[in-house]
């Protein structure tokens, strides 16, 4: 019963789609209100319904109902109830079903805050998010369709894959897809806008705050899947440049190259063509990276022929919306008006730099996991390309790109002074300079092997920018020029974004600090071990105390205890396991992970030889946590950037009127 | 889908961190290098774990030999040590590689006309947007009207205002830095 209600609930949903997709744009072309006011009510049930089908696929995970096609392939009576939960989205239909109700929850809360708006613009928008939510709806319906029955049920799940059986992978899909779908609002602001052919400052004012929530669930989503696979693989990698990686890397590249270029248009009124055009590419590389990971083309060019409705479906929802919108971009961008004036040198120039190298490294991402699929599908040829290509070509890109980092936010806008703004980046120079020489001359002291020669340019590179975010701050609040009073009132008056600006560099810096340093200066110790041997690795003794059993609730764990001690003293114990998943026959290793300060020490554990030897590999992995606390540290500048009243959706009045005369102008 | 990560940033050509590749649903659990296949001599275990890197475990999705526990990749590894100790270069490790499974087994694509496109690809970007973009702003800027000369009538009202600004008490600073 409740599978009918959830497939009845997603029919109406789809009814409602189509109205919301008709009915606000007929009206909007029209000048008629009443149609135009639609759409907000009707986005707000078409949410009830979706989350109504929800509810139900969560229900009947819940209950582990096996006569429903879906619970059986991925859900086993016996697990806890959180992975029952979980299991929902931990697969091909539940997944696109969760796409869809984020996809209603942002139409919804634009429905909702959307009160500022002009009519006509909210009419398009939601029009055109009824439009992506219409193609979402027939592809669960007809190709997806979660709730299916069997014909003869059986008594027991096959159980979700033990990989997925994780904390992380209840947080990791809903966070992406946040990111994900949050980039369909920029896109339907952009489709409304080439459609009313008019667009203004206030335009980007409107998308700013969506595109940065977008952002900010993004670049958690990636952070937090990347900390998954570090820790649930079992090798302690933590980004592999995989296809279904570099899926959610592009969107993020092109939502951040948005937010900079946004700005330009919401402060200058430039660039505004190519705020649009990111705004289409954004939100058509979300798509592409959620139907290459769903269509199965990545793992090989003829998964995508074994379902070949599933897969002629995908490839005309690309084709009718990165196309279309396209085509509609070229037909109307020739009507914008261009706005702002700016030389080379400017705060403008810095943030067409940015959108230069960032738009670069998403085609060499974009290249580079497409490449060998075009190739093989032309030519038949097989080749790889593999993360040393990634590593050169997006290294590459990225290095020019956060050297300039520090300079873009001192530069003025309109006419730069670059030198001047070289003079005042001479104290974080100087620090990055130390830091440096510093670095080299630990790594040289504590090892003969000291590691990558460039290393500690890197680390100076990271400081460089850590130090350059600072000097922002410090520049604008006058800090050494004005009296220290001042100086705080001026802190203190300064907008939130302008803290959300250099905090989200900031976190660029120490994010580079764990990547260099990880990359550069892990140890790492492979051995067989018995009871009571020791490994050494860097200043700390391994020593594995014992090797037991225990069972979990629908697996067995072989459980190694290792003791820590440095220099003598303990320092506790680290557990590594390996676990047997009996539904599905397939075996998890769970690496066992100490964290010391901002370091870590990884241990995972692999076969027992016949003469009770037992294989391990510990790693210690320096500053690795940085990666990820950078990480947050950028979605926390983002926030900051969100409560900036000036961006508020409701706030749209200049913050600087009530300023008076604080340098708020400045930012 | 749901896996994914992240990674920001660079990896600055130098770093040869332990980047691996890696197959996600249905990965077996990874822990490759067995303690039996590790070399006794320090720098030909450094360059086999170097060149374990670059290859691919073919059976796999998307790992390399260094990170994949498949039997194919576990020979792979032992073949790679076996030539290194023969005394090949690991040019010619390569190379040896590439005869036997192609080009399909290096990790990092060969530099070729068929691959112009792809090892193209960054610089394509980099410079076609570059051009664009600097001949839009040269194109704004000199059709601007900014850069129309002034009329006499204007350059007389700017000579007035100049002249009662340097007599008057200077303006306030405007607002920014």
């Amino acid at each position: 019963m409740i599978a009918e209600i959830g497939q009845y609930a997603l029919i109406l949903a789809l009814a409602l789609a189509l109205v919301q997709m008709v009915v606000p744009a007929w009206g909007a072309a029209k000048g008629d209100p009443v149609l135009m006011g639609v759409a907000a009510p009707v986005a707000l049930a078409m949410l009830i319904f979706v989350g109504g089908a929800f509810a139900c696929l969560v229900a009947l995970y819940v209950t582990s109902d096996f006569s429903v096609a879906n619970v059986v392939e991925n859900s086993h009576s016996q697990m806890p109830l959180v992975y029952k939960i979980t299991s929902t989205w931990g697969n091909h239909e539940g997944s696109m079903l969760l796409w869809a109700l984020v996809l209603a929850v942002f139409g919804a809360l634009v429905a909702l805050f959307g009160g500022n708006l002009p009519d006509r613009l909210k009419a398009n928008v939601l029009a055109v998010q009824a439009s992506i939510a219409t193609a979402f709806l027939l592809f669960i319906l007809l190709t997806s369709n979660p709730f299916l029955r069997v014909l003869s049920p059986p008594g027991e799940g096959r159980d979700l894959n033990p990989v997925l059986q994780d904390p992380g992978l209840a947080i990791h899909p809903p966070l992406l897809y946040l990111g994900y779908v949050g980039l369909s609002i920029a896109f339907a602001f952009a489709i409304a806008a080439l459609i009313e052919g008019r667009i203004d400052a206030a335009w980007a004012r409107w998308v700013r705050p969506w595109t940065l929530t977008a952002w900010i669930f993004l670049t958690l989503g990636i952070a937090m899947g990347s900390y998954w696979a570090y820790y649930e693989l079992g090798w302690g990698g933590w980004w592999f440049w995989d296809p279904v990686e570099n899926a959610s890397l592009m969107p993020w590249l092109a939502a951040t190259a948005l937010l900079h270029s946004a700005v330009v248009m919401e402060k200058r009124d430039a660039l505004k063509v190519w705020t649009i055009l990111l705004a289409i590419l954004a939100f058509s590389l979300s798509l592409i990276g959620t139907f290459l990971v769903r269509s199965g083309v990545l793992t090989s060019v003829h998964a995508f022929a074994t379902d070949p409705l599933r897969g002629v479906f995908i490839l005309a929802i690309l084709v009718v919306f990165i196309g279309g919108s396209l085509a509609l971009f070229a037909l109307r961008a020739g009507e914008l008006r261009q706005g702002g004036l700016f030389a080379p040198i400017s705060r403008e120039g810095a943030l067409v730099f940015n959108n230069l190298f960032l738009t670069a490294a998403t085609a060499s991402v974009f290249v580079g996991t497409l490449y060998p699929l075009a190739l093989e599908a032309l030519t038949g040829d097989k080749i790889t390309v593999g993360p040393p290509f990634f590593n050169l070509t997006f290294g590459g890109l990225m290095l020019p790109l956060v050297f300039a980092m520090p300079f873009g936010p001192l530069l003025a806008w309109k006419r730069g002074d670059l030198l001047g703004v070289a003079q005042r980046l001479m104290l974080a120079a100087g620090f990055a300079v130390v830091a440096a020489v510093v670095t080299a001359a630990a790594t040289a002291a504590v090892s003969e092997e000291r590691g990558p020669v460039l290393a500690p340019v890197a680390i100076g590179l990271a400081v460089f920018i850590i130090a350059g975010a600072l000097t922002d701050i410090a520049e604008r609040a006058g800090i050494g020029r004005v009296s220290a009073r001042l100086a705080v009132r001026r802190l203190t008056g300064l907008p939130r974004s302008t803290f959300g600006t250099a905090i989200a560099h900031l976190g660029v810096g120490i994010c580079l600090l764990g990547i260099v340093s990880e990359s550069a200066w892990s140890l790492e110790k492979i051995a067989a071990v018995r009871i009571g041997e020791t490994v050494t690795i860097g200043t700390r003794d391994l020593t594995l105390a014992r090797v037991e059993n225990r069972a979990g609730p629908n697996f067995t764990s072989r459980v190694a205890v290792f003791e820590i001690r440095e220099g003598g003293i303990s320092q506790g114990t680290v557990e590594a396991a390996k676990r047997q998943f009996a539904a599905r026959q397939m075996a998890t290793t769970e690496s066992g992970i100490r964290t010391f300060g901002f370091s870590q020490l990884y241990v995972s554990i692999g076969e027992e030889h016949a003469d009770g030897a037992l294989s391990m590999r510990a790693t210690w992995k320096p500053f690795v946590t940085l990666i990820w606390l950078g990480a947050v540290v950028m979605a926390l500048g983002g926030l900051l950037s969100l409560a900036d009243r000036r961006l508020r959706v409701g706030a749209p009045k200049p913050a600087r009127m009530r300023r008076g005369a604080l340098p708020a102008a400045a930012e | 889908m749901l896996r994914r990560l992240f990674a920001l940033l660079l990896l600055l050509p130098l770093a040869l961190g332990g980047l691996g590749a890696l197959g996600i649903l249905g990965a077996a659990p990874a822990f490759a290098v067995q303690p039996d296949e590790v070399l006794g001599d320090p720098v030909l275990e450094g360059r086999a774990r170097e060149l374990s890197k670059e290859l691919r475990c073919m059976v796999c999705q998307n790992q390399s030999i260094d990170d994949s526990d498949a039997p194919l990749a576990k020979d792979l590894r032992l073949l790679v040590r076996d030539r290194l100790k023969a005394g090949d270069s690991n040019q010619q490790v390569l190379d040896f590689l590439v005869a036997r499974y192609g080009e399909f087994v290096l990790m990092r694509p060969v530099f070729s006309w068929r691959n112009a496109l792809l090892w193209g690809a960054p610089l394509l970007a980099l410079g076609a947007g570059g051009i664009a973009a600097y001949l839009a702003i040269q194109r704004r800027r000199r059709a601007a009207p900014d850069t129309v000369p002034l009329t006499p009538d204007e350059e007389e009202r700017v000579r007035r205002i100049l002249s009662e600004a340097a007599s008057a008490p200077p303006p306030a600073p405007p607002a920014g830095s």
